[in-house]
This record gives C-alpha cells, structure tokens and sequence, in this order.
C-alpha cells in the first residue's frame, strides 16, 4: 500500500512538473515582446486588407484609400497649403539663436535628411524622444523659450526636417534594452487601448475602419500614418504636429488629452512608427 | 462570455449616468457631497489617465448651477459626472487586458 502510494504520488509530482516545464516557455512566448513580428503582421494586415494600394502609397493616407480623392489631392499638391509652413521652417532652422548657434548645432548632419530616425530611444534617460522634443531642448539648450508643440512654429520646422528627408525609409531603431522595449510595448497598448466615453481606440479608427467615412472624411491607414506629419489639415485651417494630431483624436472620443510630450504620446508615436518601417518619410502633409 | 458582461457593465454605468438626472433633487448640502464624490471618482480616473471630457463638462454644470442657487440641478449634474466618471475608471480598468484582443498578430 505505502509503495502504491508512493509510485502515485511521485507519479503526480512529474506530471505537475512536466506540465510546470512545458506550460511555463508557452506562457512566455505568448508575453514576449517580438516588435520585428508585429511590423511584420502590422504590415501584412494592411497589404491584404488593401491589395491593390501600393506599399509606398500608405503613407498618404486617405488619398491612398480613394481614387477620386488621390486625383484632388495630386492636383492640391500643385500648390500645396503647407508651402508657407515649409518656407518659414527653413528661414527659422537656419536663424541662428542669440548665442551665435543654430538647430544645426543640435542634431546630427546639421539636422538635414534625419526625420526617418526620429523618434528614438535615448538609453542614457531611458525614455523616447521625439523630434518635437529635441527641437524644444534644443531651444532650452541654447537659451531660447520652447515653443509649443502643437502647431505654429513647431510645425513649420518639423515641416522643413521632414522635406529635407522626403523619400528616406523609415528607419526606427529598439535597441537591446528592456526600457526601450517597455517603451515600445507601452505605446503598442496606448494605441490598441479604448478610451473617452465613445469607447474609441486609435485602432477603431485606423485599423478596424481605414478607408471607411466618418462624416464627410475618410479614415487613414495607421500604417505609414506618421510617415506624413507634420500636416496642414483644412479641419484645422492650419497646421499640426504629431502632438496635435494625438491630442486631437483623445478630444474627438471625449477622452481628456495627455499633455503634448507625455510619455504615452511618445512611446505611441514610437510605436507607430517602428511598424512602419520600411515606408517613406512624406511629410509635410496636406489633409482634408 | 466575459466580454459580453464587461461591456453590459459598461452599458449599465453609462444608462446609470443618464437615468440620475431624473432620481436626483437636493439641497446645498447634498450637491456639496454629491460634488465631492464626483471629483474624488473623476480624480481617481486621472490617476488611470483615463478622464473623460464629459465627465468635467458635467461637473462644470453642477458648479454652474450651484452658483445660481439651483441645487436640484447641481446635485442632478454632480450625480451625473460621478456616473460618467466610474464609467471612465471601469473603461480603463478592463482595457488593461481587453486591448489585447484587438492587436494585429
């Protein structure tokens, strides 16, 4: 009887720890953080919702989800709305600050062609910066009060980096640091995360319904999405940075904004922009 | 299963915001309470980083109303926005693992 009882209970103890063995790694793969796969998936879900739009063409958002609305657009782009935001961005970015410096001194190559980078992760601080951020500390640095990070002038030189870097892939980086991938995994749910009292998600919008019209405009794909900012939009009568365009959305689903930099909103626009990877940098924008 | 009554609770808080106006009536007093808790639920959604802007439109009314001496109204609208913020703390509470499910994979 005591060997029976034996033999059943050493026989339990290596079934709990076969099941212990191999349930564990199962759990583990499933919680792993994988961003390579997710651009991967991110971008298979929008080639095969979207078959006959070209890869390149996501980046122009509701232009690439409807014909007539691409030819209106191609006509627009003649004489585009954001040419004085664009004008003004160059005449700031080579002013120099009164120290005798300039936003050349801040960035690398002279801050020419390097939008596709931004943002990125800074290992020594530990957080994502964008290139609305680093425009500002720039500022700081140089003794210059910040500008706000909405639109105006903020626009007008992320306008101007963002045409010297037309046509650059994008090119965002996670480096081997598990901030930087909480970071990017933070900004994954912030996106997938419904909120407001209309229970909207940046998702809803962007990946449920691309191409669908919500009252007279047409929704744009997440991918390739902030490969355009910033953007003039003829809702604003002006134009807008990433941190508009955030704040925006929260408003529009009855959601309170975060402040313009806070940490969700950047680790957000990390997110959306490691998942578009690969697609050109277009901005500035114009939108309906 | 789990879904379905996560989104009736959802559903019930938001019937439960605008079924108070009418169940609502009171003096200083009561809208000063009624008040208070509809800032502390609003606060604690803030903490979650989930207000809504409705929440602190309708608390603007309850004020609003309390300043011209309506208090029936005033503790109707301070219900409404402790409603409307327990609906906001409960949106974000379930959303910690709800957002999952609509992930691209």
């Amino acid at each position: 009887m005591k060997l029976r009882s034996a033999i059943f209970l050493a026989s339990a103890a290596i079934a709990l720890a076969a099941l212990t063995l191999t349930g564990a790694p199962l759990l583990a793969a499933d919680d792993k953080i994988d961003p390579v796969a997710d651009a991967k998936a991110f971008q298979k879900f929008f080639r095969d919702k979207f078959p006959k739009v070209k890869f390149e063409d996501f980046v122009n958002g509701p232009y690439s989800m409807n014909e007539d609305l691409y030819r209106q657009w191609q006509d627009k782009e003649q004489f585009p709305p954001y040419e004085f935001s664009l004008e003004m961005g160059k005449e700031m970015f080579s002013k120099p600050f009164k120290n005798g410096k300039t936003y050349a001194d801040c960035f690398p190559n002279g801050g020419i062609g390097i939008r596709q980078n931004y943002p990125y992760f800074d290992e020594k601080e530990g957080k994502v910066i964008t290139l609305e951020l680093a425009l500002n500390r720039c500022r700081e640095a140089n003794g210059e009060p910040p500008f706000s990070y909405v639109k105006d002038e903020m626009a007008a030189l992320t306008a101007y980096m963002a045409f010297t870097s037309r046509g650059k892939p994008m090119d965002i980086k996670i480096p081997n640091d598990p901030r930087a991938l909480a970071a990017y995994e933070n900004g994954k749910e912030y996106f997938y995360t419904r909120r407001g009292q209309l229970n909207f998600s940046c998702a809803t919008c962007h990946v449920q319904s691309p191409g669908e019209r919500i009252r007279a405009e047409i929704l744009a794909p997440a991918l390739g999405i902030v490969n355009a900012m910033p953007i003039y939009r003829s809702e604003w009568s002006g134009m807008g940075t990433t941190s508009r365009r955030f704040t925006t959305c929260n408003s529009q689903i009855r959601a309170v904004p975060l402040g313009p930099q806070d940490d969700e909103y950047r680790n957000v626009e990390y997110y959306l922009s490691y998942v578009s990877n690969g697609l050109p940098i277009s901005g500035p924008g114009a939108r309906p | 299963m789990r879904n379905l009554m996560q989104k009736s609770a959802l559903v019930l808080a938001l019937f439960a915001a605008g079924a108070v106006p009418a169940l609502a009536a009171g003096s200083e007093d009561e809208f000063k309470a009624a008040y208070a808790a509809a800032e502390a639920a609003n606060k604690e959604a803030g903490k979650l980083r989930n207000q809504w802007t409705t929440t602190a439109n309708t608390l603007t009314a309850a004020k609003k109303a309390a300043d011209a001496g309506d208090f029936d109204k005033a503790t109707a609208s301070a219900k409404e926005a402790e409603a409307l913020a327990k609906a906001s703390i409960f949106q974000a509470t379930s959303e910690k693992t709800r957002w999952k499910d609509l992930e691209i994979r």
